[in-house]
């Protein structure tokens, strides 16, 4: 009966020790370090490396999935559609923020063991989870959603250019990279961040709604677009593309005229 | 009050992670505090802009002092100009010249990054060209200076 039961704990083990030895042909082994911390036994966060057989195509997410699959189901990150949809898993991967489902292995080095760390600015809660409250709460005070009056009896009709206008913005996936990249983020918390502003760019310049004025009044604040210092860490991390940056500064002009 | 997973009572005893023989090299903290975050020309532009802000202002706080010396007398501000004139002073003014310069072009960088509608898409090239000027203008005034440090006249 012992033999049995010992049989059972050490299977797992074994199976992933020959699925580090031999695996999918072009498959090699990529040491990731990441940052851990469980509230329960960790007083301060802790670096702990895994050694994972990978395909270069895989990316980040399934490296991690297969550590917490595979060696210890205790690794703990949020992730929902695993194809850039949801925002839920960015997360600073060597010393950038990205999102582990689109961030491939062979763009990394895999020479170099990957590390992976949760994103700053945010109180850390597990592992690689931070809580995203601060974060939503900047997001819902700028009114992120349509406001105009009347009551049409059809859709609210508007012209390509006028489309155009906002188009970029309106990509935003709110996974946090940008607001977490940012140095003036990391050190004063209540800064509005970027994400806050691109969500509200989306709204002051469409001209289907009305609260423009309220909007930039709101980012007209010693904690809205003027503590943006332009280090374009938000640009270049977004998952989506979106020219972070050019849109707060179009914000900032847009406070300046008084209107959008 | 929701409850947050963080508020779960501690399994206890406190279960010790087993660490399987692929996985568990626990390593000591390395840097405990996190990596130094990459960001690109932009994120280090502004380090630097900073550090050289936050240095020219001591500067000159320093500047005004001595220069007020002239209205106490002209004797003490002589004196104290004159120990001004020793190497590592002038090795100073060589840095304080190359923090100015590149502040001075930098600003002019961040402006065109606030008012020309294309400036944010080419922060980038902007500032290798400020690199490139402030190269320019250091190696213009770093042999003459060091001369007259050096060189003793
Ligand atoms: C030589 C001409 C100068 C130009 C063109 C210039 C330009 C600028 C600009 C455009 C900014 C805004 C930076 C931003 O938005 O991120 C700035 C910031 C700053 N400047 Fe200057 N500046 C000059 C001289 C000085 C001097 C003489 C001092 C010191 C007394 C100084 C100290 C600072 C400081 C401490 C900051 C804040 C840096 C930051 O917020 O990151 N600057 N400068
Ligand atoms: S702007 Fe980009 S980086 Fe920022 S929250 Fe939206 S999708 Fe994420
Ligand atoms: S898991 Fe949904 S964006 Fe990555």
């Amino acid at each position: 009966m012992s033999t049995l039961i010992v049989d059972a704990v050490e299977a797992p083990t074994q199976s992933s020790i020959s699925d580090l030895e031999a695996g999918p042909p072009g498959s090699f082994v990529v040491t990731l370090i990441i940052r851990r911390f469980i509230p329960e036994i960790d007083e301060e966060p802790r670096w702990q490396d895994f050694d994972v057989r990978v395909l270069p195509t895989d990316r980040i997410l399934d490296a991690l999935h297969k550590i917490k699959w595979e060696q210890d189901g205790s690794l703990t990150f949020r992730r929902s559609c695993a194809h850039g949809i949801c925002g839920s898993d960015a997360m600073r991967i060597n010393g950038r923020n990205r999102l582990a489902c689109k961030t491939l292995i062979k763009d990394l080095d895999p020479t170099q063991p990957i590390y992976v760390e949760a994103i700053k600015g945010l109180p850390l809660e597990k592992d690689l989870i931070v809580d995203m409250e601060p974060f939503f709460e900047s997001y819902r005070q700028i009114q992120p959603f349509l406001q105009a009056s009347g009551n049409p009896v059809r859709e609210r009709t508007q012209s390509v250019a006028a489309r155009e206008r906002f188009d970029d913005t309106t990509k935003c996936i709110l996974c946090a990279a940008c607001t977490s990249s940012c140095p003036v983020f990391w050190t004063d918390g209540q800064y509005f961040g970027p994400a806050a502003i691109v969500n509200a760019h989306r709204f002051i310049f469409d001209d289907r709604d009305e609260a423009a004025k309220v909007r930039l009044d709101i980012l007209n604040d010693k904690e809205g677009v003027w503590r943006c210092r332009t280090t374009f860490n938000c640009s270049e991390a977004c998952p989506r593309g979106i020219e972070v940056t050019k849109a707060i500064q179009e914000v900032k002009q847009a406070v300046l005229r008084g209107h959008a | 009050m929701s409850l947050k997973s963080t508020d779960l009572p501690a399994p206890a005893p406190a279960r010790k992670l087993r660490p399987t023989r692929t996985a568990g090299r626990f390593s000591l903290p390395k840097r405990p505090a996190g990596t130094v975050y990459r960001g690109g020309e932009g994120m280090w532009s502004w380090v630097l802009h900073r550090i050289t802000g936050v240095a020219i202002y001591f500067f000159l706080l320093v500047h005004i002092l001595d220069t007020a010396l002239v209205r106490v007398s002209p004797e003490a501000y002589n004196a104290v100009i004159n120990t001004y004139k020793n190497p590592i002073m002038g090795l100073g003014e060589l840095g304080l010249v190359a923090a100015i310069g590149f502040h001075a072009l930098n600003g002019i960088r961040i402006i065109l990054i606030d008012f020309w509608s294309v400036g944010t898409r080419n922060q980038r090239l902007m500032f290798w060209i400020v690199i490139a000027l402030w190269a320019v203008l250091m190696l213009g005034f770093a042999p003459r200076h060091l001369m007259h440090v050096f060189g003793g006249e």
